[in-house]
C-alpha cells in the first residue's frame, strides 16, 4: 500500500504546485455558471411590439396605452401600414405587432366588433406562443373592463406554478448547467493529468512498477476527485447565492450525488488515457466530437421528452442526464433517495464499469 | 502568390487524402445535424394533464374536453382525490392538474363567472409559461363559445375581435428555429476546429518547421492553410443546406446566395480563430480540447439554442462580441424570415469589422520564428 | 563568382548565444566555414548541435552574439537567408502523404522556380537517384535509404549557397550512408558549403573539418586529422570520448 502512498502523494503535489491550473480549475467552474446561467434562459420579457394604427384615435389610443404600461412589452415603432411591418421584423427590431383594423374606433363607437390583428414571430415557436398570449390578454383584460358592459360568461383560472414559483427558467437550467460544467471540469483534468504524463512519460514507468493497475487508477483519479468535488461545492454554493435556486431537499445528498457523478467523468478519462497514443487521439476525438450533442441530450437545454424515441434512448447511456435529474429532483422538488435510487444506482454502474474497463485496459498494456 | 497557390494545392492534397480529416469535416457534421435536430426541440405537446372534476357536470366536462382535443394537452388521469393529484405531480407522471371545483355549472348560470385551479409543474421554467399560455387560451375560447350559446341577453355586442398570426413559422416546428443556427454550428466546427488541429498536427510532426525555415512569408502561409478549410466550411454548408432543406423541409425564403455569402465572410474569423488557437498549443490534443472549449462558449452564447432576447442584458452585451450570435442572427433572418442584404447589414458589417481584427490578430501572433 | 566573394565564409558564428529559462544551451560559439567546405558539426545528443543549427537556419533568435549565413545576418535578415540555404531536419523531410513529384513540385514553386525548371531539374534529380519508376508513389512507400537521399536532393533543388543536415543518415544501413556521403561531396565539388550534424563518429572522417560540442561549448575545431593529433587520438570516436570526459 506504501506504494500507493506514495503514488497519490506525488499525484498532489503536482496538482497543488501547479498554481495556475489549480485556480483555472476552481475558478472556470464559477465564471462559467455566471456566464451560461445568466446566457441560457428562455423567459420572454421586454418584448419588442409594433403597433400598426391607420386611424388613430382615442379608442385605439387607449389600447395602445393599455401596451405601453404592459411591464412585458416594449413599444419600438409605431406605423400607419402594415407592410411596414415585414423588414421591422426581418431586421429584429420587432418580435410581435398589433394591427389595428382602419375603422377600429368607428365600429366601436357604433357598438360593433372592432378587430384587431396580434401577429407574433414564430421563428422562435415558444416566444410566438407566449408573445400572442400575453397580447391576447392584454386586449381580453382592456375589452373586459371597458367595453362588454353586461354580464359575460367568464371562467377565472387560478395558476399555481409548483416547485418553481417564480418561474425562473434559471431554476431549471442552473441545475443542468451544473452538471454541464462540472463535465468541462473533468474533462479539463483529463487533459491536464495526460499533458503531464506525456511532459514526464511517467505512465510507462507507471506500467512497469510494482503497482498494480487498480492502484494506478485510484492513484490517478482519487486526487482529482478531491478537486472536483471543490469544484461541486463551488457551483452549488453559486446556484444558491447568485441564482437564488432553492434547495428543498438534502445537501448531503446532493454533494454525494455530485461526486459520483464527477467519478463517473473521471473515469471516461482514465479509460482515455489508459489507451496507447493513437487510439488516445481517436478517442479524444469522438469525446470531442460527441461533447455537445451527449450535452444537448442530457436533458440539460432541451426536455427529453420532446425528443423522439431513438435519442430518447440514447440518452439514457449519457451520464449528465441522470445527474441533470437527480439535481433537479432534490433541488426544485424536495425528493430524497427513496425516489432517486434508481438514477444513482445507473451512475454508480456507469462508474463501475468505466473502471474495470481502465483496469482492463491497463492489464493489456502490461501484457501487450 | 504563386506560392499560396503551390501551397494551398499541397494542403488540399493532405485534407484529401486523410481520410480521419474528412470524415470529421463531412460525415461528423452531417451526423451531428441530424442528431441535434432532433434533439433540439422545446416543443411541448401532449403535456400529461391529470383532472379532478368535482363538478361532473355538463360545463366541466365540455372544459375538459376542450383540453383533451386541442393537442397540446393529454388528459391522462382523472380522480376525485387531490392527494393523488398532488402525488402524480410530484412524481412527475403529470405536468399538470386541473381541479374544477364542485359548484361550476350552477356558478356559470347563476352569477356568470366560476373558478378553477391549474397547478403546474414549474420546473420546467418557461415551459410553464407555454402550458399557461395554451391553458389560457383554452378557457378563453370555452368561456366565449359558452357566451355565444347562452346569448345572454344585454350584453353589450361591442367587443374587441381579436384575430392572431405566426409569422415565418406557422407549423411552430422547431427546426425551422433550430436548424439555421445548427448549420452555424458546425461550419464554425469546421473551420476553427479543423484548422487548430490540422496546424497543431504540423507542429507536432515537425512539418511547420520545414516550411518555416523556407522564404514563404507568414501571409502567404497563412493564407494557403486556411484556404481548403475555407472551402471545406462552404462545401459542408452547402451539404447542410441541402439535408435542411430536403430532410426537414425548413423554408429557404432569402437568398440563398446571401448566406453563402455571410457564410463565407464569417469562415474568415472562424479560421482565424483557429489559426490563433494553434499558436497557443503544442499538441493536437491541446488543440482539440481549447477550441472545444472556446466554440461550446460561444455556441452557448449566440443565442443559438436559447433566444438572445431571454439573456441577462449584460450578456446580451457580451454576446455582441461574439461572430457566431451574428452569423446565426443572419442564418436565421435570410432563411426563415426572408431578409435581404440590407436587413441584416448590421450583423454583416459587425463581421466584416470581426474578420478583419481577428484575421490580423492570428496573423500577428503567428511567427515563424521562436523568440 | 570573384575571388573575394569565395573568400568570404559561407557562415559566420561569433559568441552565438541561446539562453533558455535555466540554462544555456549553445554558449559563446564562434566559427568560421568556408564556401564549398563540407563541415562536421558533432556532439551528444544534448549538446547544443540542433540548438545552433535552429538559429543558424532562422527558426530560433539567438539570445547572445551574431551568425552571418551567406553573407546575410540571420536575426535581422533571417528571412534574406532562408532564400540561400536548404535544410534537411531531424524529424521530416519530405511529405509521405505526397507522391514524390508532388513533393518536388510543392517545394519548387516554394522557392519560386518556374515550371520550365522545376520540370528539367526534377527529371535531372529522378534520374541521378535512380528513382524514375518511383515518380508517382507517395514517399512513404519508397524505402528509408531512397527517402533520405531524395530529401536531400529536394534541399538542393532550389541550388542554395548553404546547406543544413542534421542528422541525415539515422537509422540507415551503411552502404546508402556511403552512398549519401558520395552526393554530399557531389554538392561540394559544385559550391554548395554543407554543414552536417551527426553521431556517427567515423562520418567525421568524411568531413574537411569538424568540430565538437559539448554542453554548449565548442570543444575541439578543425581538420580530423588535426583533432587526432591534438589530443593523441587513433579516431575522432577517440578523441570525443576523451572530451566529453575530461577527467578520464
Amino acid at each position: 500500500m506504501s506504494a500507493l502512498g506514495g503514488l497519490l502523494r506525488k499525484e498532489i503535489f503536482h496538482i497543488l504546485r501547479d498554481r495556475r491550473t489549480l485556480v483555472v480549475i476552481v475558478a472556470l467552474p464559477i465564471l462559467l455558471v455566471v456566464l451560461f446561467g445568466y446566457a441560457i434562459r428562455t423567459d420572454v420579457d421586454n418584448v419588442r411590439l409594433a403597433i400598426v394604427d391607420p386611424l388613430p384615435d382615442p379608442s385605439t389610443l387607449a389600447l395602445r396605452a393599455r401596451f405601453e404600461g404592459a411591464q412585458v412589452f416594449r413599444t419600438t415603432a409605431v406605423v400607419p401600414r402594415a407592410d411596414m411591418l415585414a423588414p421591422l421584423f426581418e431586421r429584429g427590431d420587432a418580435q410581435g405587432a398589433i394591427v389595428f383594423d382602419p375603422q377600429f374606433g368607428e365600429r366601436l363607437g357604433r357598438g360593433e366588433p372592432a378587430g384587431v390583428l396580434i401577429v407574433a414571430d414564430a421563428t422562435e415557436p415558444n416566444t410566438g406562443s407566449i408573445v400572442q398570449a400575453y397580447a391576447a390578454a392584454v386586449v381580453q383584460t382592456y375589452e373586459r373592463e371597458q367595453i362588454a358592459t353586461g354580464r359575460q360568461v367568464r371562467i377565472v383560472p387560478t395558476i399555481r406554478m409548483r416547485f418553481n414559483p417564480t418561474r425562473q427558467s434559471s431554476n431549471l437550467f442552473v441545475p443542468g448547467l451544473m452538471a454541464f460544467v462540472l463535465t468541462i471540469i473533468s474533462s479539463l483534468m483529463t487533459a491536464i493529468s495526460l499533458t503531464r504524463e506525456k511532459e514526464t512519460g511517467t505512465l510507462e514507468a507507471l506500467l512497469v512498477s510494482p503497482l498494480r493497475p487498480w492502484q494506478i487508477i485510484v492513484g490517478k483519479v482519487a486526487p482529482y476527485l478531491a478537486v472536483g468535488f471543490v469544484a461541486v461545492i463551488g457551483v452549488i454554493v453559486e446556484a444558491r447565492l447568485v441564482f437564488k435556486v432553492p434547495l428543498r431537499g438534502s445537501l448531503t445528498l446532493l454533494l454525494f450525488e455530485g461526486l459520483l457523478f464527477i467519478l463517473v467523468s473521471l473515469s471516461l478519462g482514465i479509460l482515455i488515457s489508459a489507451r496507447t497514443s493513437s487510439q488516445r487521439v481517436a478517442m479524444m476525438g469522438a469525446l470531442i466530437g460527441t461533447m455537445l450533442p451527449t450535452m444537448l441530450l442530457s436533458g440539460f437545454i432541451f426536455p427529453i421528452e420532446s425528443m423522439p424515441l431513438p435519442l430518447r434512448a440514447i440518452s439514457v447511456v449519457v451520464p449528465a442526464r441522470w445527474f441533470v435529474l437527480v439535481a433537479r429532483s432534490i433541488m426544485l422538488k424536495g425528493v430524497g433517495i427513496a425516489y432517486l435510487w434508481p438514477a444513482t444506482l445507473v451512475l454508480a454502474a456507469m462508474a463501475a464499469v468505466l473502471l474495470a474497463a481502465s483496469t482492463h485496459a491497463f492489464h493489456e498494456r502490461l501484457e501487450g | 502568390m504563386r506560392r499560396i497557390l503551390f501551397l494551398a494545392r499541397a494542403e488540399a492534397l493532405h485534407v484529401v487524402r486523410d481520410r480521419a480529416t474528412l470524415a470529421q469535416a463531412l460525415v461528423v457534421p452531417v451526423v451531428q445535424l441530424l442528431v441535434l435536430s432532433n434533439a433540439a426541440t422545446f416543443q411541448i405537446r401532449n403535456t400529461p394533464t391529470y383532472v379532478v372534476d368535482f363538478d361532473r357536470s355538463s360545463a366541466s366536462r365540455g372544459l375538459v374536453q376542450r383540453f383533451a382535443a386541442s393537442g397540446h394537452f393529454r388528459v391522462d388521469q382523472e380522480s376525485a382525490s387531490l392527494d393523488l393529484a398532488n402525488d402524480a405531480l410530484l412524481r412527475g407522471d403529470a405536468t399538470m392538474v386541473l381541479t374544477i371545483p364542485a359548484r361550476f355549472e350552477s356558478d356559470l348560470v347563476r352569477t356568470g363567472a366560476a373558478p378553477i385551479q391549474l397547478a403546474v409543474n414549474a420546473e420546467k421554467g418557461s415551459a410553464a409559461g407555454i402550458v399557461q399560455a395554451y391553458a389560457s387560451t383554452i378557457v378563453y375560447a370555452y368561456a366565449a363559445e359558452l357566451q355565444a350559446k347562452r346569448g345572454r341577453a344585454g350584453f353589450s355586442r361591442a367587443a374587441i375581435d381579436v384575430r392572431t398570426r405566426n409569422w415565418y413559422n406557422p407549423s411552430l416546428d422547431y427546426r425551422h428555429y433550430m436548424v439555421p443556427g445548427i448549420l452555424v454550428a458546425l461550419v464554425t466546427m469546421i473551420g476553427t476546429l479543423l484548422t487548430a488541429q490540422n496546424i497543431a498536427r504540423e507542429k507536432e510532426l515537425g512539418t511547420l518547421e520545414q516550411l518555416n525555415v523556407t522564404p514563404i512569408t507568414r501571409g502567404q502561409f497563412i493564407a494557403a492553410k486556411l484556404l481548403p478549410f475555407w472551402v471545406l466550411g462552404l462545401v459542408d454548408l452547402t451539404i447542410g443546406l441541402l439535408v435542411a432543406r430536403f430532410v426537414f423541409g425548413v423554408p429557404m425564403r432569402g437568398s440563398v446566395l446571401l448566406l453563402l455569402g455571410s457564410a463565407a465572410l464569417y469562415l474568415v474569423t472562424a479560421l482565424a480563430i483557429g489559426l490563433w488557437i494553434s499558436t497557443l498549443v503544442e499538441t493536437q490534443q491541446q488543440a482539440m480540447f481549447v477550441t472545444f472549449f472556446i466554440l461550446n462558449v460561444y455556441l452557448l452564447m449566440s443565442g443559438l439554442f436559447t433566444p438572445i432576447d431571454s439573456m441577462a442584458p449584460w450578456v446580451q452585451t457580451v454576446s455582441l462580441l461574439n461572430p457566431v450570435r451574428h452569423f446565426v442572427t443572419i442564418s436565421r433572418a435570410v432563411l426563415i424570415k426572408g431578409a435581404g442584404p440590407s436587413e441584416v447589414a448590421r450583423p454583416l458589417l459587425t463581421l466584416v469589422v470581426f474578420g478583419v481584427v481577428t484575421l490580423t490578430m492570428a496573423i500577428r501572433q503567428y511567427s515563424k520564428r521562436t523568440v | 563568382m570573384s575571388a573575394a566573394q569565395t573568400a568570404a565564409p559561407a557562415i559566420e558564428a561569433h559568441e552565438l548565444t541561446r539562453r533558455f529559462a535555466g540554462f544555456t544551451a549553445v554558449d559563446r560559439v564562434s566559427f568560421e566555414i568556408r564556401s564549398g567546405e563540407v563541415f562536421g558539426f558533432l556532439g551528444a545528443n544534448g549538446a547544443g548541435k540542433t540548438t545552433a543549427i535552429r538559429m543558424l537556419t532562422g527558426l530560433l533568435a539567438p539570445t547572445g552574439g551574431r551568425a552571418t549565413v551567406a553573407g546575410h545576418d540571420v536575426l535581422r535578415e533571417a528571412e534574406r537567408v532562408k532564400r540561400d540555404i536548404g535544410y534537411m531536419s531531424q524529424r521530416f523531410s519530405l511529405y509521405e502523404d505526397l507522391t514524390v513529384r508532388e513533393n518536388i513540385r510543392l517545394y519548387g514553386g516554394i522557392y519560386d522556380l518556374s515550371d520550365r525548371e522545376i520540370a528539367d531539374r526534377t527529371t535531372r534529380m529522378l534520374a541521378r537517384l535512380g528513382l524514375e519508376q518511383a515518380a508517382d508513389q507517395f514517399v512513404r512507400a519508397i524505402p528509408l535509404g531512397w527517402r533520405q537521399k531524395l530529401a536531400f536532393s529536394v534541399a538542393l533543388l532550389h541550388e542554395p549557397r548553404v546547406v543544413f543536415l542534421d542528422e541525415p543518415t539515422s537509422g540507415v544501413d551503411p552502404i546508402t550512408r556511403r552512398q549519401f556521403w558520395e552526393l554530399i561531396y557531389d554538392a561540394a565539388a559544385r559550391g554548395t558549403t554543407i554543414l552536417v550534424t551527426t553521431h556517427y563518429m567515423d562520418e567525421a572522417e568524411y568531413c574537411d573539418r569538424v568540430s565538437i560540442m559539448v554542453a554548449g561549448r565548442i570543444a575541439a575545431i578543425g581538420t580530423p586529422a588535426e583533432l587526432k593529433a591534438q589530443f593523441h587520438a587513433a579516431s575522432i570516436d577517440d578523441v570525443f570520448v576523451r572530451l566529453a570526459r575530461p577527467s578520464a
